[in-house]
């Protein structure tokens, strides 16, 4: 590992209280480093996705820390939050969770308009090289539901990574995909690791995807319980 | 334009065109509100100002009479600190202003506008068997026209006809009618102390105002001192000013300088001034309740929209939009339904502004006349106003309750 971890957790927790109070995550420690293939495995209903959005600031733990680049998070106001979700993480969900109205060059440019960096011709040049760099140029001016099930995803990877994100988050990226836009997928995210030095963290039910990763953890019962890396 | 603000404008011009049919409900509502707004002032603020127009043209600006605010205190009230008179009965006869052309020719000296003297007469005029009780105005002809409009009213005749014969005499048109008398006939008039005079029918005078028409006459005013049995009486000094706003301080200084009672327009319609503001009152809170209904479309609307749009407002969060940018985006929704359903209430309330104008009124007091319109920028920049502050906040409420979602919590349930 090369210097500070893009994300660290350090004693992460979350319980739920309410009607059906539950833990979700207990005591998790992990570090992603810089250029990591990270996958996340376990049963259903172990906590994966749980862990997931922790590590992705979508959800405030309820004990311990998450800090990227160093910096702890969960005490930073929510727009900070959202603009380190911004700026710093892709993700990139089962479901394509596209926006429906939107073509997919329009919905690749949202965190660019969001962010506001970049001039409009720009932002548009580096969404059509996203599209074109995952097989998609033919495909940009399409709205969704002219997608098939694997462009769609890889629509989504090209959104997460619009604003040049550090860490990619991906939740079951190629759950609802056939082998061919399986592989297809795993391709893109082996060479941001290997090509672009990004993490990678992904959760799967595949186990031989996982093992193609460099590093596993398996989550049980809301904890991680054993890691198994290569390399 | 930032680029954070360009995509929400993008955003939310994208969701309210996809629902292109509840949109326009929404911006029907808001046209409807404003349109009807808009119409409605027009209308209240038309007759309004119709109204007072013609009161100000109709009666003099200022009315100086022969009666004192104040009854004249009685010797004994001078003599004795702690004598108190009650229980005086006035005298029957009405006093008269003394001197009344030298005070005529004071106020013409600083007042800018017109003077004319009148004498109240009551009388009843006959012809042909029948009889009717009239008051007859003593009016100097050639200076009436200065503070009234009653030579543009004079039918069959001029004003100066009343110098034609030795006792002449202009009959209220609906007066004539019922007596059956024509220009040319001889009518008795006989005086409240019993003087009769016969006088020449010169011309009618039709003012519109029913009541008036049927129960006024006009002499000059040497006949109606005649017909009051006083010489030299005159009862009434008018009052035209240049500046009709300037009524009540001019009034005031001639009471001041001459001690007689002295009233201006304002004063004797106080009363319905004040009806006016009352009436405006409630025209505010209608036209007001009317814009709140309308911007209930927008709030449902809005509401629906982000209930729709849950999982796409918790993918943008998710990504990283701020709570603020996707208020932005449906607040500017409502806004959206807000600007075209006033421009095109602009559009609706001039229309129904002009069509009122076209609609014809017939009353049994007044002559046929249209609606009176007022047509006044100020309406539409108040009605756009209340109705695109309307339209904010009723986007705003779902907006700000959608924003807030947690992403996480929708995602969960997704995938
Ligand atoms: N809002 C909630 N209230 C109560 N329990 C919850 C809530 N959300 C999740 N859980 C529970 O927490 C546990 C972890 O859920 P999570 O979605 O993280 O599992 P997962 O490992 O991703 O499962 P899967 O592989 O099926 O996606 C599950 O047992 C789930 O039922
Ligand atoms: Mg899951």
């Amino acid at each position: 590992m090369n210097g500070t971890p893009l994300i660290r957790a350090e004693n992460l927790g979350r319980v739920i209280t309410g009607e059906v109070p539950a833990t979700l995550i207990t005591g998790a420690d992990l570090a992603v480093a810089p250029g990591t293939f990270l996958a996340i495995t376990g049963p259903s209903g172990s906590g994966k996705s749980s862990l997931l959005y922790l590590l992705g600031l979508l959800d405030l733990p309820t004990t311990g820390e998450v800090y990227v680049e160093g910096r702890a998070t969960s005490r930073l106001p929510e727009d900070a939050r959202a603009a380190i979700r911004l700026e710093k993480l892709g993700f990139v969900f089962q479901f394509h969770f596209l926006l429906p109205e939107f073509t997919a060059l329009e919905n690749v440019l949202l965190p660019m308009r969001a962010l506001g960096r970049l001039t409009g011709a720009a932002m548009e040049a580096r969404g059509l090289a996203l599209l074109g760099s995952l097989g998609l140029e033919a495909h940009a001016r399409k709205r969704p539901d002219q997608l098939s099930g694997g462009q769609r995803q890889r629509v989504a990877i090209a959104r997460a990574l619009a604003n040049d994100p550090a860490v990619l988050l991906a939740d079951e990226p190629t759950g609802n995909l056939d082998t061919h836009s399986t592989e297809q997928v795993f391709a893109i995210l082996r060479r941001l690791v290997d090509a672009e030095k990004r993490a990678v963290v992904i959760v799967t039910h595949d186990l031989a995807l996982a093992a193609r990763a460099d590093r596993q953890v398996r989550v049980v019962d809301g904890r991680i319980v054993d890691e198994a890396g290569q390399a | 334009m930032s680029a954070r603000l360009g995509l929400a404008v993008s955003i939310a011009l994208t969701h309210v065109r996809s629902r292109a049919r509840q949109t326009l409900v929404g911006v029907l509502g808001v046209a409807t509100g404003v349109g009807f707004s808009v119409m409605m002032a027009a209308l209240m603020e038309g007759s309004q100002r119709d109204f007072i127009t013609q009161l100000v043209d109709a009666l003099p600006h200022i009315l100086v009479s022969d009666e004192r605010r104040h009854p004249s205190p009685q010797p004994a009230e001078e003599a004795y600190d702690a004598a108190a008179i009650q229980g005086l009965t006035t005298k029957a006869i009405r006093p008269g202003i003394k001197n009344p052309f030298a005070m005529m020719s004071a106020i013409s000296g600083w007042v800018d506008g017109a003077v004319a003297p009148s004498v109240q007469a009551k009388a009843v005029v006959r012809f042909a068997g029948r009889d009717r009780t009239a008051s007859v105005i003593g009016i100097d002809p050639k200076r009436e026209g200065e503070v009234s409009k009653l030579p543009t009213q004079i039918r069959q005749g001029t004003l100066a006809d009343l110098y034609r014969a030795s006792n002449a005499i202009i009959l209220g048109d609906g007066l004539a009618g019922k007596i059956g008398a024509r220009v040319g006939n001889v009518v008795s008039v006989t005086g409240g102390t019993g003087q009769v005079l016969l006088c020449t029918v010169v011309a009618f005078s039709h003012t519109g105002v029913a009541s008036a028409d049927d129960s006024q006459a006009y002499v000059l005013v040497k006949t109606a001192q005649i017909l009051a049995g006083q010489t030299g009486l005159v009862n009434e000094i008018r009052v035209k000013a240049q500046d009709v706003m300037a009524a009540r301080e001019i009034a005031a200084r001639i009471e001041a300088e001459t001690g007689y009672k002295s009233v201006s327009w304002q004063e004797a319609h106080e009363d319905l001034l004040s009806a006016f503001e009352i009436r405006n009152l409630i025209m505010y809170m209608v036209v007001g309740a009317i814009l709140l209904v309308a911007s209930f479309g927008t709030y449902n609307i809005i509401s629906t929209i982000t209930h729709e749009k849950t999982r796409d407002i918790a993918i943008m969060k998710s990504l990283g939009l701020t709570e603020r940018l996707v208020r932005t985006i449906f607040v500017l929704e409502g806004l959206v339904i807000g600007l075209i359903g006033t421009a095109l209430g602009f559009a609706l309330g001039l229309g129904l502004s002009l069509a009122m104008g076209q609609v014809a009124i017939k009353s049994p007091f007044m002559d046929a006349t249209h609606l009176p319109i007022y047509y006044s920028p100020l309406h539409y920049a108040l009605a756009g106003a209340v109705a695109l502050s309307a339209s904010l906040v009723a986007a705003y409420l779902p907006a700000r309750k959608a924003a807030s979602l947690q992403p996480v919590d929708i995602i969960r349930g997704a995938s």
